[in-house]
């Protein structure tokens, strides 16, 4: 087996991915397109040297569908040569990107790969792909489906966290981003968002509101106590499947919930041979990757099992970690990945994550990858973990070392 | 003799005339169905046919499909392969489609020819399918005549096109009453809601048929479905507004059946995988489903309860042969409490004169004003006219004295339920009444025998147990005392026929039947609460497996006080065999807190101040701690299933019922059991006896006794036997 390296890792600020974002104007495959041709550009990349983009998209219709992988790199300045693949493990599908090229690698199946994924929430809308597992009462029915909000509060309910503890958690998570951007820890890695003439569209995350506290949030109304208690009355179906629960506690809204944004995210892997044969260094060695299926109801307690695998695999333990990235879905997903593992919370997301800055769906997995592998080299520290839950009951890890 | 006959008249059009002989109802047969198949074949080919209406020699069109047909369908599918059934049901659609396509215009640009379905009276089912697949209902303005599907009642979904159909013309938010939940319409209503194309005076409802097809005749006609860029009402699952409707739609069915009609399943992936596929596709996706449906042996079980043999025992097959009953035209009711005066109005409304007595005349007008009440909220709805409601009002008189009861041929007492009261009040009766005359008491719990033992005239003596609230419980039990005469049995059932309730015959003992079945039930959901089982679960358990309401919230509205009363009576009748300790733990420990029930603003739930149930108590945590492993919800569910099908086996081994139809029927009309299974002896026959009698002994050794297999069930499971 070869060991599998990150030699670079970038991304695009986030846009609000809202019609009134700043990306909304911006095609998906031209934000892939100008983030390829930045990492090739950094690292004096041959395309030659390239055997696949592997780009992870989840609403893969319309202008993000028809091999949105290929359409990228054909759009870049890679050249027709480069092949590109569209993979789509929901939320965790950038993350996906960088396990399956790692593997590839070490496999032996190539030598480098541009891994990450993009997500253009504002032009393609989430759930326009269509859904069997929504929509088909085969699987509806007998899987018991629930919107993901559903889940979350589920999963409050259940390990008890209240309203005030995800409300809490969710200000955190934009101190902690603000403060990331005021020191400028993202600096090296957020590649401006520019126009066909190199005039800035956008340069930083837009989505942070850095003065949230717990209170204004504790205004906000929860997002699915209609949908589960009314129309069409999800709660019911979540409690066939969890009977002993007698009432789902909706305590999710808008600000301790991920928030719906813009982005793109690349990230370039080899082995060591082609960092030797380039010159490049690289700058962490992926130790572990993981992917578990999970109970689809309850749906976002993956990260859990998939860390436990991770671990497993690279015969580690908690203790071995030094830094936790577990991507905000939820406010209640992070609490109880921190409730069963008893982390610190120092060691988790100490540069704010999704509910502050936005979940980009298919990039965010290769955004959290780079902002831990930024953060061990600034703190000094030599191994992360980083994990998502995923939709349908999923979850996927990956655990990196400092080299 | 055939079902259907054809006749052309000078202006070319074809009457076909649907009249099953010997019957008072059109029933569908797959041989009545070739036979229309013929007579359209034959008008198609003639040129001197323009078109065609499809009518009734009777008052109604049709009532749908002889489930015995079906029954009979699936039985031979059984020895052979499901494919005869799926054979037969494309059969079906194939025979329809034929009809709906013939008013299309020919590939050579020949006229098409229209087909009209003229419906004099009721439309059902297969009765309302057939129309459907014409290209225009007109209906006779007759206000009692039903229109619709109601297949899902019985656990079907329509299989003859009419899913396919009314998914097409409504969308599935549209189409969801009639198909979802059997929603079925008179004539105008009908028409309003686009069910049916015209309503006409029955009178000309041929010649207006007729005339529709002579105007459309030679200018083709073809439905939406059969034209170019059709598009599905409300949008198709995967498009913007169809997703949040079909993921919408499993979520409510799920929810609302918890889980557990497998009709309304089926139903609904036969909607969402024929939506997606043209509508000849979707005709096969409708029989495929409509095929596993129907192989089902819980579809078997659910029609022959909830249609046959209900039907049955509706028509009097347990009224003693060749016995008489006295000619009932005037009925007493002695106390006028809430189930006094639900009898009363039944019996009112089935126009018996009535006579409402309590022991105070303001009583006894309580009484009848709580019956108005009820009609005047039928007629704010629409479901009653006014004029109707006060007759049925005038014909209650109301009074303080049992004299007034001289006259009547059927008296029914109602006063509370106590031994000494009770025997009172039947003295009191008997001097003012006739010798022949019917005495019945409504009871849940006193042994009619007992209660004879102060009669004059036993024979005349039986027990009816209403059940509460009279007005929406379609079950009678009538408990056969060891001296009740065939002529009162024959009385109190000519009398559930009148009043349009199911009736079941029971022998006496304590309990009868019904109750007997309830109350362990019960018991078994509150000795739950004690282990530790969290209480949400088993409100959940009960409703997953298919009971209509958690059995705490029963024991609520039933009241705490009452289960305290009852199970004090029961430990002097026990003695030292007294098993209940653990139950009588937890609800004398209630009725100690004042927790006594939902009239009482608090039980196992708690209550806001309009009665509003707010949620179970958490107090019930502090006194019996959850524990932290709990119980499968398969354990938790056959708990509660089984401890109520081994008493109904056990009532059966010690005759208290004669006949498990009966038992089945009146467990589901009764209380509600699972009405997917048929009945707790169809359950123990769809799991099977051996199955069963493992089962019990395994709840036997972890819960107690009370689980033992009764011999009768042993028996089975020894030979094989089933019930049915």
């Amino acid at each position: 087996m070869k060991k599998s390296f990150i030699f670079d890792a970038i991304r695009t600020p986030r846009g609000r991915g809202r019609n009134d974002g700043s990306l909304y104007e911006v095609g998906a495959a031209r934000l892939s397109a100008d983030l390829l041709n930045e990492l090739k550009a950094r690292n004096r990349l041959d395309p030659s040297e390239v055997e696949d983009v592997i780009w992870g998209n989840v609403t893969q219709v319309g202008e993000q569908g028809g091999c949105l992988a290929r359409a990228s790199a054909l759009l870049s300045d890679l050249g027709e040569t480069v092949p590109g693949l569209s993979i789509n493990r929901f939320c965790a599908s950038g993350l996906e990107a960088i396990n399956l090229a790692a593997n590839q690698i070490a496999s032996g199946a190539g030598d480098c790969y541009i891994a990450g994924g993009v997500e253009m929430m504002s032009r393609v809308p989430m759930g326009s792909d269509g859904a069997a597992i929504a929509v088909d009462p085969s699987l509806a029915m007998e899987r018991y489906f629930v919107p993901q909000g559903i889940s979350a509060d589920l999963i409050a309910t259940m390990y008890g966290f209240s309203r005030r503890d995800c409300d809490a958690y969710a200000a955190e998570s934009h101190r902690r981003a603000s403060r990331a951007w005021s020191e400028g820890r993202f600096e090296d890695s957020v590649v401006a968002v520019r126009d066909r003439n190199g005039i800035e569209i956008l340069g930083r995350d837009e989505a942070i509101r850095p003065e949230t506290s717990e209170e204004a949030l504790g205004e906000l109304k929860p997002s699915f106590a209609v949908l589960g208690e009314s129309m069409p009355g999800f709660d019911k179906v979540a409690m066939m499947k969890y009977p002993h629960v007698e009432k789902i506690n909706h305590v999710h809204h808008a600000g301790n919930s991920s928030s719906i944004v813009d982005g793109a995210a690349a990230v370039l892997v080899g082995s060591g041979e082609f960092g030797e044969r380039t010159g490049l260094k690289p700058r962490a060695r992926i130790v572990a990757t993981s992917k578990v299926g999970t109970e689809p109801t309850i749906m976002l307690t993956g990260p859990i099992p998939a860390t436990k695998r991770a671990l497993g695999k690279a015969g580690m333990d908690l203790g071995d970690i030094d830094l936790y990235e577990v991507n905000e879905a939820f406010a209640s997903v992070v609490l109880r990945f921190v409730q069963e593992f008893e982390i610190e919370i120092e060691k988790m997301n100490v540069n704010g994550g999704a509910i502050a800055m936005g979940h980009p769906l298919g990039a965010t997995g290769a955004m959290l990858l780079g902002t831990a592998l930024d953060e061990l080299e600034r703190a000094d520290k030599e191994l992360a973990l980083v994990t998502l839950c995923v939709a349908a009951g999923m979850g996927a890890a990956t655990i990196l070392e400092r080299v | 003799m055939s079902d259907f006959t054809m006749d052309r008249d000078a202006s070319g059009v074809a009457v076909i005339k649907w009249d099953v002989p010997g019957k008072s109802m059109n029933v569908m047969s797959m041989r009545g169905l070739e036979e229309l198949n013929s007579l359209i074949d034959e008008a198609l080919a003639d040129s001197g046919t323009i078109g065609i209406v499809i009518t009734s020699g009777k008052g109604d069109f049709a009532g749908g499909m002889d489930l015995n047909v079906l029954a009979g369908l699936r039985r031979e599918a059984n020895e052979g392969s499901p494919k005869t059934l799926y054979d037969a049901f494309m059969r079906v659609h194939s025979i329809l489609r034929k009809i709906e396509r013939a008013g299309m215009k020919g590939e050579s640009g020949e006229p098409g020819k229209p087909i009209a379905a003229a419906i004099p009276g009721t439309a059902l089912g297969i009765g309302y399918e057939i129309p459907l697949a014409c290209h225009r209902i007109i209906c006779a303005d007759s206000p009692k005549s039903r229109i619709g599907l109601p297949e899902i009642k019985v656990g079907l979904f329509p299989g003859a096109g009419g899913t396919t159909r009314l998914i097409r013309m409504f969308g599935l938010l549209g189409a969801a009453p009639y198909l979802l939940e059997g929603k079925t319409l008179d004539p105008v209503s009908a028409a309003k809601a686009g069910l049916v194309d015209q309503i006409v005076p029955g009178d000309v409802l041929l010649q207006s048929a007729k005339t529709w097809v002579i105007d459309t005749a030679g200018s083709g006609y073809s439905k939406p479905w059969d034209q170019k860029n059709f598009r599905l009402p409300g949008g198709s699952p995967y498009s913007r507004e169809g997703f949040t409707v079909f993921t919408g739609g499993s979520a409510m069915v799920n929810g609302r059946t918890m889980g557990s009609l497998p009709g309304a399943r089926a139903l609904l992936s036969a909607i969402y995988e024929g939506a997606i596929v043209d509508f000849d596709t979707a005709l096969s996706v409708e029989a495929r489903w409509f095929t596993e449906l129907i192989m089902k042996p819980s579809t078997e079980a659910m029609i022959r309860t909830l249609f046959i043999n209900k039907r049955a025992l509706e028509k009097g097959i347990r009224r003693p042969a060749g016995a008489s009953s006295p000619a009932i035209s005037k009925v007493g009711i002695a106390g006028a409490g809430m189930m006094g005066s639900g009898i009363a109005l039944a019996a009112a409304r089935a126009k018996f004169d009535v006579v409402l007595i309590d022991r105070s005349l303001e009583k006894a007008n309580a009484g009848k004003a709580r019956a108005s009440n009820t009609l005047e909220g039928e007629t704010r709805k629409g479901r009653l006219e006014a004029s109707d409601a006060d007759a049925i009002s005038a014909r209650i008189s109301t009074g303080d004295d049992c004299s007034l009861l001289s006259e009547c041929q059927l008296v029914i007492e109602a006063v509370f339920e106590d031994f000494a009261v009770k025997n009172g009040v039947h003295n009191d009766i008997e001097n003012e009444i006739g010798s022949e005359a019917i005495l019945a008491t409504n009871t849940s719990t006193l042994p009619i025998t007992e209660l004879a033992g102060k009669v004059r005239h036993p024979e005349n003596f039986i027990g009816m147990h209403f059940f509460s609230p009279v007005h929406r419980m379609p079950l009678l039990e009538v408990i056969r005392g060891r001296d009740t005469g065939d002529t009162a049995v024959a009385a109190a059932l000519d009398f559930a026929s009148r009043i349009r309730k199911t009736p079941i015959v029971v022998n006496d003992a304590r309990f009868f039947y019904a109750n007997r079945c309830i109350i362990p039930y019960l018991n078994e959901a509150i000795r739950m609460v004690r282990e530790g089982i969290a209480p949400a679960m088993v409100e959940t358990a009960a409703k997953i497996a298919g009971m209509p309401v958690g059995p705490l919230q029963v024991v609520d509205e039933t009241s705490i006080k009452l289960a305290v009363d009852i199970a004090k009576m029961t430990k002097i009748a026990a003695g030292d065999s007294y098993a209940e300790h653990d139950v009588d733990d937890v609800i004398f420990i209630l009725a100690e807190r004042g927790r006594l029930g939902r009239t009482f603003g608090a039980g196992f739930y708690d209550y806001d101040s309009k009665r509003r149930r707010r949620g179970l108590w958490p107090g019930l945590r502090d006194l019996w701690p959850i524990r932290p492993n709990q119980p499968d919800l398969e354990e938790v569910k056959n708990r509660l299933l089984l401890v109520q099908a081994l008493e109904a086996s056990r009532a059966m081994q010690d005759g208290i019922l004669s006949d498990v139809r009966e038992g089945d029927v009146g467990a589901v009309l009764g209380w509600g059991f699972a009405p997917w299974s048929g009945g707790p002896f169809s359950w123990l026959d769809i799991i099977g006896a051996g199955n069963s009698v493992e089962l019990a002994n395994r709840f036997e050794i972890k819960h107690g006794p009370r689980f033992r297999p009764p011999e009768l069930l042993a028996d089975m499971a020894n030979s094989g036997a089933t019930f049915y």
